[in-house]
């Protein structure tokens, strides 16, 4: 698989971050909480009716939106 | 984020300000971390907590500060807003930086997680750059194995030029590792420092990523592959797609059932106890007094004052629930199950969070808006929060349940009342949302589950009962005194009679709140509750106890059957919320129309509600 948004990434595969397009605020917070280029995540769960993603990065977990989600681009392992 | 709106880190309610300008000869350490690091944990541990509420040059909020000897030294530690980032954009980061550009100090001691330090030790990058003296605690280093991360203090304090010790705030292994630490490292910076613009010191994010790099390499290992924790054995049913929402709807409906159970047996212990000491000490010592001071005194102020105490015992299991699904790590969690549903809404699981924390009390949670940044998210959380049912609301519910319906339905009108708080929260949303439209992004750190200790719950529990009689007393004293006045004034007629200033208060508003089943009695409690919530049954308390004996209970549930108290019950719980929250509402919108217009959507939807309910019980024969 090549490469694709968060949001769009399968359960429980591992991905590679290759970069960030959010705004300025979003783009500071997503770093501190470990969103930076080369790391792994994977999405644990999605909720369902189109709710948030479960996110794990290292061994940080988050919740974020989908549409969030959208601004971070990975490529599957 | 529990912790960024806890109450006792306002001095609204009137505690002592620490003075901040007397510093001469005093050493200065300022505590920082970031959000789920058990910060305050361990602010608390090193202060003893006795720390007291203070303002600082060059931010508008009030912090946390205890004075305290470390080694030969008098030192004033503060704890800073938990951050993410020394550059961010919230409110939380904004105090911090103004904090250390504006106020010199001898020592920065950072909190992190250990277990977190891949992304966290930015944090203490950013610290070294800025050049501050500086003492990094691994905190959490308990947890750390759990998810086979393996750390090099040494390594890191090499990287950083700053010491590095590995701890837990919360059991307290290497806190006098740490303490020691911090003794030495105040020992050697006899002058303070001032941070310079924080921005300007900060350097290009890739160079900071190359130095991140370097420095994880060398002090910062972990497992390639995955542990499975507790956590996440837990979260697989906790937060499964179907089980999810009604474990947290059971949870929720457990914890009420457990403050009315425990509570309620307490409530009567304390009361009788109350009422013994009237009887045996109180009225002696007055008899000296004429008839209507006499009253004033011990009908008016001990009996309604009485009533408010009796409900400290709920409040503070309130607490010590509501500190073990914060600590626990639920609350986020809950945020994840509601957002898809809160999205709708207009609102984000911050918001459900927030509405949640509204159930201990409104005050807090508004203020714990300020999280978000997007000024519409904000202003439609405040109008919802309101309808939260907090815990003065919960008293008056306990109370008057009790009173008029047998044990084995009482639990149940409660949590019917529960979900009429839900019901005009969502149809608030629903209304509002397109006045006010957002775009905030949602991102919530999950933190693994953790159960709180006997002393955080405490804690919390104290602290909690402790702002709640400051936040009110004055409040509950006069609206009781005015209300008793006001059932006895003038005093050529019978107490509480028609034609008292009640008497005529309540008859004129008859036309408006008759046809909801409330009578000039009710109606007088009902003004005062304006006030705080609390005076509702000290005011019931006061107008009722001067023509019976029999106790409070039954004279009420003498007077009105259980459709006319329902029906108040439902008033009290939507229509304006206590003066304080609408001091709050304005103070954060800072807008005084935005606060009168909350209140009077809630008086419209109060009255509709009740007008809906009562009358739809009568004419079903009720």
């Amino acid at each position: 698989m090549s490469l694709a948004e968060l949001s769009a990434l399968p359960l429980e595969t591992t991905a590679s971050i290759l970069g960030v397009n959010a705004d300025t605020a979003l783009e500071h917070r997503l770093q501190a909480l470990g969103f930076r280029v080369g790391k792994q995540i994977s999405v644990i769960r999605k909720a369902w009716l189109g709710g948030p993603l479960h996110v794990r990065i290292g061994t940080t977990e988050v919740i974020m939106r989908r549409c969030d989600a959208r601004s971070i681009q990975v490529q599957p392992n | 984020m529990a912790n960024s709106i806890n109450c006792n880190k306002c001095n609204s309610d009137g505690s002592p300000l620490l003075d901040v300008t007397s510093t001469a000869g005093l050493k200065q350490i300022a505590v920082l971390g970031m959000p789920n690091t058990g910060k305050s944990t361990f602010f608390n541990r090193l202060t003893g907590a006795n720390a007291s509420v203070g303002n600082w040059p060059g931010i508008t909020v009030d912090l946390m500060a205890a004075k305290i000897k470390l080694g030969q030294q008098e030192t004033q530690v503060v704890d800073l807003p938990g951050i993410y980032d020394l550059r961010g954009f919230s409110e939380d980061e904004e105090v911090v930086r103004k904090f250390l550009e504006s106020n010199p100090v001898h020592l920065v001691i950072i909190i992190l997680n250990a277990a977190q330090l891949d992304r966290q030790i930015s944090l203490a990058l950013q610290i070294k750059h800025i050049g501050l003296p500086a003492l990094l605690l691994l905190n959490m280093a308990d947890e750390a194995p759990k998810f086979g991360v393996q750390i090099e203090p040494e390594s890191i304090a090499r990287h950083l030029e700053m010491p590095v010790v590995q701890m837990s705030a919360k059991y307290g292994q290497g806190y006098a590792q740490a303490r020691n630490s911090i003794v030495a490292q105040l020992g050697r910076q006899s002058e303070p420092m001032l941070a310079g613009k924080i921005d300007k010191n900060l350097v290009t994010d890739a160079e900071f990523a190359t130095e991140m790099g370097a420095l994880l390499q060398d002090g910062f290992h972990v497992s390639a592959e995955f542990k499975e924790t507790i956590t996440t054995k837990i979260d697989r049913v906790l937060l499964h797609p179907v089980f999810g929402l009604p474990i947290f709807f059971g949870l929720m409906y457990l914890m009420f059932q457990m403050v009315y159970t425990i509570g309620k047996p307490l409530q009567d212990g304390l009361n009788s106890g109350v009422e013994w000491f009237k009887t045996a000490a109180v009225e002696p010592a007055l008899s000296f007094l004429p008839k209507f001071p006499h009253d004033l005194l011990i009908d008016g102020l001990y009996g309604g004052m009485a009533t408010v105490a009796a409900f400290l015992p709920v409040i503070w299991i309130f607490f010590i629930c509501m500190a073990i699904v914060e600590d626990s790590g639920y609350l986020s969690r809950s945020a994840y199950l509601m957002d898809a549903f809160m999205e709708r809404l207009g609102l984000d699981g911050r918001s459900f969070v927030m509405s949640l924390m509204g159930f201990g009390c409104n005050v807090p949670a508004i203020m714990g808006l300020r999280v978000m940044r997007s000024p519409a998210l904000r202003l439609l959380s405040m109008l919802v929060i309101p309808f939260s049912l907090c815990s003065a609301r919960l008293n008056v519910f306990i109370f008057m349940t009790t009173a008029l319906f047998n044990a084995n339905v009482a639990p149940l009108v409660l949590f019917s009342l529960y979900l009429f708080s839900f019901a005009a929260a969502i149809l608030t949303a629903f209304i509002f949302k397109g006045k006010y439209p957002n775009q905030e992004p949602l991102i919530l750190e999950l933190p693994p589950y953790r159960f709180p200790t006997v002393r955080q719950m405490l804690l919390r529990a104290w602290s909690e009962t402790k702002h709640f009689l400051r936040f009110s007393w004055r409040f509950i004293i006069f609206g009781v005194v005015a209300i008793w006045l006001c059932n006895n004034l003038p005093t050529n007629v019978e107490p509480a009679s028609a034609g008292t200033i009640s008497g005529e208060i309540g008859r004129a508003l008859q036309p408006i709140l008759g046809p909801i089943g409330i009578n000039p009695k009710l109606s007088v409690a009902l003004i005062f509750g304006f006030i705080a919530k609390e005076i509702v049954l000290g005011g019931l308390a006061v107008i009722y106890a001067t023509k019976q004996d029999a106790g409070l209970a039954g004279a009420i549930a003498k007077e009105i059957d259980w459709v006319q108290a329902y029906s108040f019950m439902l008033f009290t719980l939507l229509y304006v919320p206590c003066l304080s929250t609408v001091a709050v509402i304005k103070a954060e919108s800072k807008s005084i129309k935005f606060a009168v217009m909350g209140v009077l959507w809630s008086l419209v939807l109060a009255w509709s509600a009740s007008f809906i309910f009562y009358q739809g019980a009568r004419l079903l024969g009720f």
